[in-house]
């Protein structure tokens, strides 16, 4: 790919400019994702894969403008890194509509299947669908100066992940990580199940519809025979009703299809669930952290130690410390802090109780649904294979009482 | 020497009048300037036909039954070929067959043998029994090169394919009731490797098989003005039967590439719901049972992909090779009454010894007679093997198709009866908690 200057799909009104101009990202740098590149190494589970990694490159607006075109800075980032930026940045900034990425599809190598994430036009399409997801971010108002944001960009160290650990939940119910895990496990094999049996039945038309061909031949041959005429002819009728009848089979076989594709759906709103949990677990723990650090600060205080750093605390060291009046006040102002952080944990505390509680009261319910409803569509499907064989028996045995009158 | 009409079809040699007089027909014309059979097959099996016949080979012909041996009772010849092997020489390689022949004919003298064989003497056999007969139709060979190119020739496949055919090719000619009395076959049959080397030198040098060819070029050139309205019905229905027979071949062989891309992909929609069955619990069970249906059904696939290439389509592929042999033989027989019609109006123009020429015609107009009875005869023994062959390849076929679904239905007819029991299970822990 060449290097473009990336157009951004939407830039706000020049009212927002005027309230944010110095602020945008965008107006410092010029995004694009330029490239994609195969890959291969071990993954989590020690298996070999290949996965694509995509060019990031950045360049200084101002350089560009000044007739100056140096080479951009770039690093490789692969499909599931722009995952860990979009889930830090949901949690970070839960009020704001974050930007989607673009179709996630099974990375995970089995046997051919692998080839659709290979595929040209699909990593371009993904290529297209990120930088675009880069652009609306660095075009959000709040987004855009996130740190973590413009580390993504620039700089290539997994620091990224680090950092991403730093803002994760550090107690999350295990029970929804596991969901999680589950939601992204099932996504991946109805996909791949889907596109197989798509194909599947593509190829059993073909077989099907070929034997049309048989009841033309059948039939014109027949004119020319005397003894086989006869026999023939009915037997060209049967090849065509066998041709005929694949059009039905492969009806039912779509209709099995939308039943698992409605649970494809479903991961999800099961990953929505999980995201909220940790979005009222984080508040917690933030909470929490907020709660247990103003503590010691009033425990430092009060004795006069100093356990951890600050500048406050090197200052007064050097400078002499403040007056009593003057820390009687700040005192004060811890407790009723200290105070209303308390009341702020025991509300998270309630609220993320609740929730898990609720939450999971439906997903149970969730996941037998589910088990019922896809053990009924395995019936089904199987009936149909009972079905589509019968109607197998039932046209050759007709073919071979022809062919015997032949 | 050469010999004429005269010295076979005499009053005083009934009893030795021989069964296929038409390789002699065809030194009319010639000089004696090429070699003579010393072991003339056709003069030597006329101890098989008895000495009630009349003198006329045309009549001969009509007494000969072409019908009477359909039935495996009078079967007296029979062959297996088999074994093949790769043979290597500073010059080149190539495959041999073993050809295993137990008979209860007199004219052989031992009544089993066993030799190697390899195409190009099959292909040396179809080409005597053609000159001998022009006008009989000999079930086709097998092709002489693969279409894909000489690499394929040593291939697994493709020798067992040949191998089958050369068998049915051999297994033909013994049925043939005229054929089968060939000379040449026998030798083919019994003859050690040199022997049949040297046999094979023997026979029409290469100038004689170069004028019948100039003959036959000049013949088919002149056209044939007369031909009965059975002959042209016969090439007529030749023409559509080719066709028709090359368009199933094809319709076949495109249904044998589908069932085979099919199978393709059915090998990896199994393997899916396996990878599914890791992620569940409840479902697990249930999800591996429908992997394992399928898994079964595509080994079921694979057996009747391999039966229709085995027999349907080997089958439609010789009579795609039957049709061109027909039009040969029917271009032959064109060619022989051709020739006849050209003496006789030499005869109304020419200003040559009448007398003289009149004898040839005589003999070329019984020529034609008997050319047309051959063909006539065998025309009906032909249709009724190939309307044997094809109804039993598609029988077989049609067959093999209700097996298949049959088997298919079973494998998720149990499947089915394993799933429909564990509901009323839960239907009983329902109740009784």
């Amino acid at each position: 790919m060449s290097y473009q200057m990336p157009q951004p799909k939407s830039l706000p009104g020049k009212s927002y400019f005027i309230l944010f101009t110095l602020r945008y990202l965008l107006r410092k740098m010029e995004i694009s994702v330029g490239e994609a590149e195969k890959r291969t190494g071990k993954n989590s589970v020690n298996m070999q894969e290949i996965y694509t990694v995509y060019l990031i490159e950045t360049r200084p607006v101002d350089a560009v403008t000044e007739g100056l075109i140096p080479a951009p800075d770039s690093l490789w980032r692969r499909y599931s890194e722009f995952e860990l930026l979009r889930n830090y940045l949901l949690v970070t900034y839960p009020f704001v509509v974050v930007a989607p990425l673009p179709e996630k599809r099974a990375e995970i190598v089995w046997h051919k299947l692998s080839a659709d994430n290979m595929d040209p036009d699909f990593v371009e399409r993904r290529r297209v669908g990120l930088e675009n997801f880069l652009l609306r971010l660095a075009s959000h108002p709040v987004l855009c100066n996130d740190k973590i944001f413009y580390i993504f960009l620039t700089e290539a160290d997994s620091r990224l992940k680090a950092m991403n650990a730093a803002f994760r939940v550090k107690n999350p119910d295990k029970r929804f990580t596991e969901l999680k895990h589950y939601s992204d496990e099932l996504q991946t094999v109805v996909s791949q199940l889907l596109r197989v049996q798509a194909r599947v039945a593509d190829r059993l038309y073909g077989v099907y519809k070929v034997h049309g061909n048989y009841g033309r031949v059948f039939s014109e041959w027949s004119a020319i025979e005397k003894e086989m005429g006869d026999g023939l002819q009915s037997a060209g009728h049967h090849m065509d009703a066998y041709a005929a009848s694949v059009d039905d089979i492969l009806e039912e076989e779509e209709h099995y299809a939308d039943q698992l594709k409605e649970y494809l759906f479903y991961t999800e709103a099961l990953r929505a669930v999980c995201r909220k949990h940790e979005l009222t677990q984080f508040e917690l723990e933030m909470a929490a952290q907020d709660l247990t650090s103003k503590k010691q600060q009033k425990e430092e205080l009060v004795t006069g130690t100093v356990r951890t750093f600050s500048l406050k605390g090197m200052t007064s060291k050097l400078f002499g410390q403040e007056t009593a009046e003057q820390r009687e006040a700040k005192l004060q102002v811890l407790e009723q802090q200290i105070e209303e952080g308390e009341e702020a944990v025991k509300e998270k505390n309630t609220e993320s109780n609740e929730f898990v509680k609720t939450a999971w009261v439906d997903i149970e319910r969730f996941k037998d649904q589910k088990d019922r409803d896809l053990k009924e569509a395995l019936i089904s499907y199987a009936i149909m294979q009972i079905s589509r064989c019968k109607k197998g028996i039932q046209v050759w045995t007709n073919a071979k009482e022809c062919f015997n009158k032949m | 020497m050469s010999r004429t009409i005269d010295d076979v079809v005499s009053p005083t040699q009934t009893n030795t009048i021989p069964a296929d007089i038409s390789g002699q027909m065809l030194d009319l014309d010639e000089d004696d300037d090429f070699e003579v059979f010393s072991k003339d097959s056709t003069l030597a099996d006329g101890s098989m036909f008895n000495a009630s016949m009349q003198t006329s080979p045309g009549s001969m012909v009509n007494q000969c039954k072409f019908e009477e041996d359909e039935d495996g009772d009078s079967k007296d010849i029979f062959i297996t070929v088999d074994n093949p092997e790769s043979h290597v020489t500073a010059i080149e390689t190539f495959i041999t067959y073993r050809v295993l022949t137990k008979t209860t004919r007199s004219e052989f003298d031992n009544s089993e043998y066993e030799v190697r064989r390899r195409y190009q003497d099959f292909h040396w056999l179809k080409g005597k029994l053609e000159e001998a007969h022009s006008t009989l139709i000999v079930h086709p060979l097998p092709e002489k090169f693969v279409v894909k190119g000489m690499v394929e020739r040593f291939n697994g496949d493709f020798i067992e394919t040949r191998r089958k055919a050369l068998h049915k090719f051999l297994n033909r000619i013994a049925d043939h009731p005229i054929l089968s009395c060939s000379e040449d076959f026998k030798v083919f049959l019994s003859a050690q490797a040199w022997e049949l080397t040297t046999y094979k030198k023997q026979g029409p040098g290469f100038l004689s098989r170069m004028g019948e060819t100039v003959r036959a070029v000049a013949n088919s050139v002149r056209g044939v003005k007369n031909r009965p309205e059975e002959f042209t019905a016969i090439q007529e229905y030749v023409e559509d039967f080719s066709n028709k027979i090359s368009s199933l071949d094809k319709v076949t062989q495109r249904i044998v590439k589908e069932q085979k891309e099919y199978l393709e992909e059915l090998k990896e929609y199994g393997p899916t719901y396996t990878l599914w069955s890791g992620s569940e619990e409840e479902l697990a069970e249930q999800l591996k049972g429908v992997a394992g249906c399928i898994e079964r059904c595509c080994q079921e696939t694979e057996e009747q992909v391999g039966h229709l290439s085995d027999t349907l389509v080997p089958v439609l592929h010789e009579y795609v090779l039957c049709a061109e042999t027909l039009k040969a033989v029917l271009r032959r027989r064109d060619n022989i009454q051709a020739e006849f019609e050209a003496k006789n109006e030499a005869l109304a123009t020419k200003k040559v010894d009448r007398d003289a020429l009149k004898v040839e015609i005589d003999k070329l107009e019984d020529r034609v007679e008997w050319a047309n009875n051959a063909l006539k005869g065998d025309w009906v023994r032909w249709q009724r093997s190939m309307r044997g062959d094809l109804k039993s390849a598609f029988l077989s076929t049609a067959e093999k198709n209700v097996d298949y679904y049959e088997k298919c239905l079973a494998v998720w007819e149990t499947f089915l009866l394993s799933q429909r029991t564990e509901p009323s299970e839960e239907t009983d822990r329902d109740n009784t908690s």
